[in-house]
């Protein structure tokens, strides 16, 4: 892209990305133990923000069911380790299946309906989805969850058996999945699909009469949202060997809302900045109080009127601003 | 042979016949200005023409295909391309941007043309285009930033960059100032050398210089129809107007 004819202004899209991930990749061997897993988990859930920020940061679709997809991934990938002695690599492929899956087919149904009654949609097909979970008691151990055993927590590669009990082994798993998640989301974002996402966003009809069929569009970010909640739920399951449905209420349909907003909706670090940032707060503030709750939602009121676009949006537009 | 045709051609809002039973044609080349006072069902009937509005009755045929049962973007596609009387451009994003996403639809085919395509190739199309309504030199300005009259013009590069076969302008001298006007005149007269135009227009003096033909509407129903100077002499289409 550089040189391109007639200046542009076009900006090197893949600096920052390859970036985050070198400073990932090096902070593995500096960070305590603690902060070791809690990163390892921070790069999970951001590829479920990931997800979520395809369907409501690019396509505008703001869902109150996303708890679904991660729990479709969980439990692919969960019960067919556990139960169907299925392979780590073929579990978690599994996993992104189910959340492709069944996003596919709750978009179909969904999508006929818009805003509001979207909202309410997804959130009942969530919640349809939770308490089959719970009717499933004798396999998905309903509320208490199950947890993989170690024995099948490994990855093959020929002669070497790897476990999944290592954190390094984790921590890059999770790495590698979140690079490819987060490349993936910045390459989406510069693709012609891309574009036509973000003017659907802004102006359906409009997008209609350029001849765009926006009901496929809509339907194609739901899906691969879908999927990459499911891939999340899934890399969760099995790097974290817990399976419950907890991940299946509506608080983890909040949670992604929550992260991208406070990182930036529609941008393509947003989603790791807001996880990351929130799961901090959540664990800063359960130190010093029992109801860590209300210091979060200050801290939550106070980033939005600071930082309305979230952190990220907000930088950006004021860092474009400074150069204009 | 006709590019456009409608037969019986109806919608009714409720109890509101808004178009009663339209049968029209439009031949291939021409330049069409329809007029009508407010309320004659004008942009109803346009509205099903770009399949915005579904009828409540009729056919639609364009270039011999029957497209009444076609979804709007699926018309867009044969090109019937509609530019809206509000303007509806994509304020956030910058000319180019708003260009290019009307150009790279036809270019989006296969897998490879959906998830990438030559942004410099683009780029220069959307200049062309750009450079066709005088907006070539704020083609990285934000649409936001244009004045109004402006904001018309993009619009109107949008529908040019999808190549229509017939395109559709509902008042699209609305709110503009004389001068405004003046060269937008010109452009649609350029425009309907290498396009069929089918106008809805307010403004007579517009409608007088660009029409080959004008159809008069009222109360849902084609009044009269005829060259300019016809329309202009035809006594009924007077009255209509003016209510004596």
């Amino acid at each position: 892209m550089i040189g391109a004819p007639m200046g542009t202004g076009r900006d090197r899209p893949w600096r920052v990305p390859l970036v985050v991930i070198a400073l990932l990749l090096a902070a593995q061997f500096v960070l305590p133990d603690y902060h070791h897993t809690n990163m390892t988990r921070i790069m999970v859930f951001a590829v479920f923000a990931i997800g979520y920020n395809v369907a409501f940061g690019y396509a505008g679709l703001l869902s109150l069911g996303h708890a679904m997809f991660f729990a479709a991934g969980l439990y692919g990938a969960g019960l067919s380790a556990q139960f169907l002695g299925v392979s780590m690599p073929l579990a978690f492929l599994f996993g992104g299946l189910c959340g492709l899956v069944l996003a596919l087919v709750v978009g179909l149904i969904a999508l006929r309906t818009r805003g509001v009654s979207f909202m309410i949609v997804t959130l009942m097909f969530s919640q349809a989805v939770f308490l089959t979970i719970l009717y499933f008691n004798e396999f998905t151990r309903g509320d208490e969850g199950f947890v993989l055993a170690q024995e099948i927590r490994q990855l093959r590669l020929g002669d070497t058996v790897l476990s999944l009990t290592d954190p390094a082994l984790r921590y890059n798993l999770a790495l590698g999945l979140f690079a490819a998640c987060y490349l993936l989301g910045v390459a989406l974002l510069r693709s012609p699909i891309g574009r036509v996402l973000v003017a659907l966003r802004e102006n359906e009809s409009r997008v209609q009469m350029l001849g765009y069929n926006t009901f496929g569009y809509r339907l194609l970010a739901l899906t691969l949202s879908g999927a990459l909640s499911g891939l999340s739920g899934a890399a969760y399951a099995l790097l974290f060997a817990y399976v419950g449905a907890t991940f299946a209420t509506t608080q983890y349909s909040i949670y992604p809302l929550l992260w991208v907003l406070m990182g930036g909706v529609g941008t393509a670090l947003g989603p790791l900045i807001g996880t990351g940032l929130m799961f901090y707060l959540v664990d800063f503030a359960s130190e010093i109080t029992s109801s860590y709750l209300i210091v979060v939602g200050v801290v939550l009121v106070l980033l939005v009127l600071v930082f309305p676009k979230g952190l990220i949006g907000t930088l950006q537009e004021r860092w474009r601003g400074a150069r204009s | 042979m006709s590019l456009l045709q409608t037969q019986g051609l109806s919608r009714h809002f409720g109890g509101v016949q808004a178009v009663r039973e339209v049968d029209f044609e439009l031949p291939a080349g021409e330049t069409r200005a329809v007029i009508g006072p407010n309320g004659a069902g004008k942009t109803t009937f346009v509205n099903m023409i770009s399949g915005r509005i579904r009828p409540s009755g009729g056919r639609i045929r364009f270039n011999g295909e029957d497209i009444t049962g076609l979804r709007n973007w699926q018309r867009a596609r044969r090109g019937i391309v509609y530019t809206f009387q509000i303007t509806s451009i994509f304020q956030n994003l910058s000319c180019h941007d708003n260009v290019a996403l009307a150009l790279q639809r036809s270019q989006m085919t296969g897998l490879g043309g959906r998830l990438h395509l030559d942004v410099d190739a683009l780029r220069g199309q959307a200049w062309a285009v750009l450079e066709r309504v005088g907006l070539a030199a704020r083609i990285d300005e934000p649409a936001a930033n244009l004045p109004y009259g402006h904001q018309r013009l993009l619009e109107l590069a949008m529908g040019l960059a999808l190549a229509p076969e017939l395109l559709i302008m509902d008042e699209p001298t609305q709110g503009l100032s004389e001068s405004e006007v003046m060269a937008f005149c010109d452009l649609i007269r350029a425009i309907g050398r290498e396009t069929t135009v089918l106008l809805i227009e307010h403004n007579m003096s517009v409608v007088m210089e660009l029409a080959d033909r004008i159809t008069v509407m009222n109360d849902g129903a084609i009044l009269a129809e005829g060259t300019p100077a016809e329309i202009a002499a035809n006594l009924e289409v007077q009255r209509a107007y003016l209510g004596t």
